[in-house]
C-alpha cells in the first residue's frame, strides 16, 4: 500500500512536526522582553572590548581543505563501487587512473608539510632580576 | 508575556493546567549561575557536592548568565564587583531568580559599620526573591532557600508579570 | 648577624640614608631615608653575609601626625636573621623609592600601599589601585578618610 519511499517521508514529517511543535510551544509561552543591557555580549559582566572574531591558526584552514578533497574522491567511490560488478576489469583501471592522479597530490601535501599540526610556540616570559648572587651557604650537592 | 497574554485576560481551566505545568518544569530544573565570591562559595560547593547534592533538585551549575534561571549570589559583594553582578543579572534571561546567601550579600554582613568598600546586601542593585541567613549558612539551609524559591515559583502564573 | 651589627654595616656604607633605628624592640627596626631605599635594599640582597632574599611583607602605615610610612620585613633564608626597615614619608610628599627591581613581591604590595594610603611609589612599573575600584575616591585606610555617600549609583554606608 505504501512505498518505502513512503515510510520514510511519514518518518520525515512526524520528526518535523516533534521539533516545529516544540519550538512554537515555546514560542508562545515564554516571556518576551528584551532591553538593551539584557542584549549587550557576554564577557564575564565586564564591558566588552574589541572584536568578537579572532586570527585563528592556519593549519586549521589547510586541513579542512584537504579532508574536502578526499572526502569529495570518496563520495565518487561509492557509485562506482555499486555498479564494478558489471563494469568489470575498465571500471578498475579507470578508478586506478582517477586514485593514483589523488595520490600524487597527496604526496605533494605530505613532502611538502602542509600535514603536520604545528602549535605554535609557548613564549615563556624572563624576568629583569639583579644578577644572581653568591650566598655564604656552599650549594647543596646534586644527586 | 508572550502570545497568551493578549487572548486570556483571567484565569481558567486551560490557563490553571498549563501554569502548573509550566512551574512545575521551571522548578525542577533551576539552573544556576555559579557566582561563589568569598566563604559561603565553599559552603555553596559543600551543598553541591555529594553529602547534600543540589543536583538532585535540578540544579545544575552554568557558567553563562544566558542558560540559567537563578543567580544564588554567595559571598561578599564589593563595590567592584557589584557593577559587574548587575550587568551579568540584566543578561541573565527571563524567568530568573535571585538568591542571596549569607549575611554579606544580604544586609553587608560582619562588614556593615566600617567596610568602605562593601555593598551593604546586594539588594541595592539586584531585586532578590529568597534571602538565606547565616554565616556561612550551613548547606541545609541553602537547600532550604532553594525550596523556598521553589515555593514561589510554584505560586506563579502566565498571565500575572513576573520580574 | 645582629639587628646592632646590621645598623653598623648600613650606617658605615650608607651615612646619611640611615636615620634612627629601635634596636631593643620586639621587632628592632632601622629606619631609612624615603628616597634611597632602592639601594638600600638592592645592598641588603646581594651582599654575602646579609643575604636578604624574602620580602616577608611591604606595609603602608599612617602616623597619625601627617606621616605616611611604608615597612619591610626582610628574611635571609641562607643566613636565617631577620630585620625591620621602615621609611618614613609626609602626606604633601607621598613618595618612596620602589623596591620592586630587588623583590618580585614588592610589586603587588606597593600597588596595594598606593591603593589604600596614597603612597607613590617612583620607579614601579605599573603603579595603579589593586582592591578598591580604579574610580574610588580617596586613600582608605588613612586616619582622616571619610566613606562616600555614594559610589557608581549605590549607596555606599549601611
Amino acid at each position: 500500500m505504501l512505498t518505502e519511499f513512503g515510510k520514510v517521508l511519514i518518518f520525515f514529517i512526524l520528526g518535523a512536526v516533534f521539533v516545529a511543535g516544540g519550538l512554537i510551544m515555546s514560542w508562545l509561552l515564554r516571556p518576551h522582553n528584551p532591553y538593551p543591557a539584557k542584549l549587550s555580549t557576554y564577557e564575564c559582566g565586564e564591558e566588552p572590548i574589541g572584536q568578537a572574531w579572532v586570527r585563528f591558526n592556519v593549519r586549521f584552514y589547510v586541513l579542512a581543505l584537504v579532508f574536502l578533497i578526499f572526502e569529495v574522491e570518496i563520495i565518487f567511490l561509492f557509485p562506482w563501487a555499486l555498479v564494478y560488478r558489471e563494469l568489470g576489469l575498465f571500471a578498475f583501471l579507470e578508478m586506478a587512473v582517477f586514485l593514483f592522479i589523488l595520490w600524487v597530490g597527496y604526496a605533494y601535501v605530505w613532502v611538502k608539510g602542509d600535514l603536520n599540526w604545528d602549535k605554535p610556540e609557548p613564549k615563556i616570559p624572563t624576568l629583569a632580576r639583579p644578577s644572581l648572587r653568591q650566598t655564604s651557604r656552599p650549594e647543596p650537592a646534586r644527586i | 508575556m508572550g502570545i497568551l497574554n493578549y487572548k486570556f485576560e483571567n484565569s481558567n481551566i486551560v490557563i490553571a493546567s498549563l501554569d502548573g505545568l509550566l512551574n512545575w518544569a521551571r522548578l525542577s530544573s533551576l539552573w544556576q549561575m555559579q557566582f561563589g565570591l568569598a566563604c559561603c562559595a565553599i559552603e555553596m560547593m559543600a551543598a553541591s557536592a555529594s553529602n547534600f547534592d543540589m543536583m538532585r533538585f535540578g540544579v545544575i551549575p552554568r557558567a553563562t548568565p544566558r542558560q540559567c534561571d537563578v543567580m544564588i549570589v554567595s559571598g561578599t559583594v564589593t563595590l567592584k564587583m557589584a557593577t559587574r553582578i548587575k550587568r551579568l543579572f540584566d543578561q541573565m534571561p527571563e524567568p530568573r531568580y535571585v538568591i542571596s546567601m549569607g549575611s554579606c550579600s544580604n544586609c553587608g554582613g560582619p562588614y556593615w559599620e566600617h567596610g568602605y568598600h562593601v555593598l551593604k546586601g546586594v539588594d541595592r542593585v539586584i531585586p532578590v526573591d529568597v534571602y538565606v541567613p547565616g554565616c556561612p549558612p550551613r548547606p541545609e539551609a541553602l537547600l532550604e532557600g532553594l525550596i523556598k524559591l521553589q515555593e514561589k515559583v510554584r505560586q506563579e502564573s502566565l498571565v500575572k508579570r513576573t520580574a | 648577624m645582629t639587628p646592632q651589627e646590621i645598623h653598623d654595616n648600613l650606617k658605615a656604607k650608607f651615612g646619611t640614608a640611615v636615620a634612627d633605628a629601635k634596636l631593643d624592640a620586639i621587632q628592632p627596626w632601622i629606619g631609612i631615608a624615603p628616597g634611597r631605599t632602592l639601594e638600600v635594599c638592592q645592598f641588603l640582597y646581594t651582599e654575602i653575609g646579609f643575604e636578604f632574599d624574602f620580602l616577608s611583607c611591604l606595609s603602608g602605615v599612617d602616623y597619625n601626625d601627617g606621616k605616611l610610612g611604608v615597612v619591610y620585613h626582610l628574611f635571609s633564608m641562607t643566613q636565617k636573621h631577620k630585620i625591620v626597615l621602615k621609611a618614613i614619608c609626609t602626606k604633601e610628599q607621598p613618595h618612596v623609592q620602589s623596591v620592586s627591581q630587588v623583590w618580585g613581591t614588592a610589586n603587588w604590595h606597593e600597588r596595594e600601599a598606593f591603593d589604600m594610603f596614597g603612597i607613590v611609589f617612583d620607579g614601579h612599573p605599573d603603579l595603579r589601585r589593586i582592591l578598591c575600584g580604579d574610580d574610588y575616591p580617596g586613600y582608605p585606610l588613612r586616619k582622616d578618610f571619610k566613606v562616600p555617600e555614594f559610589y557608581n549609583g549605590m549607596k555606599v554606608p549601611y
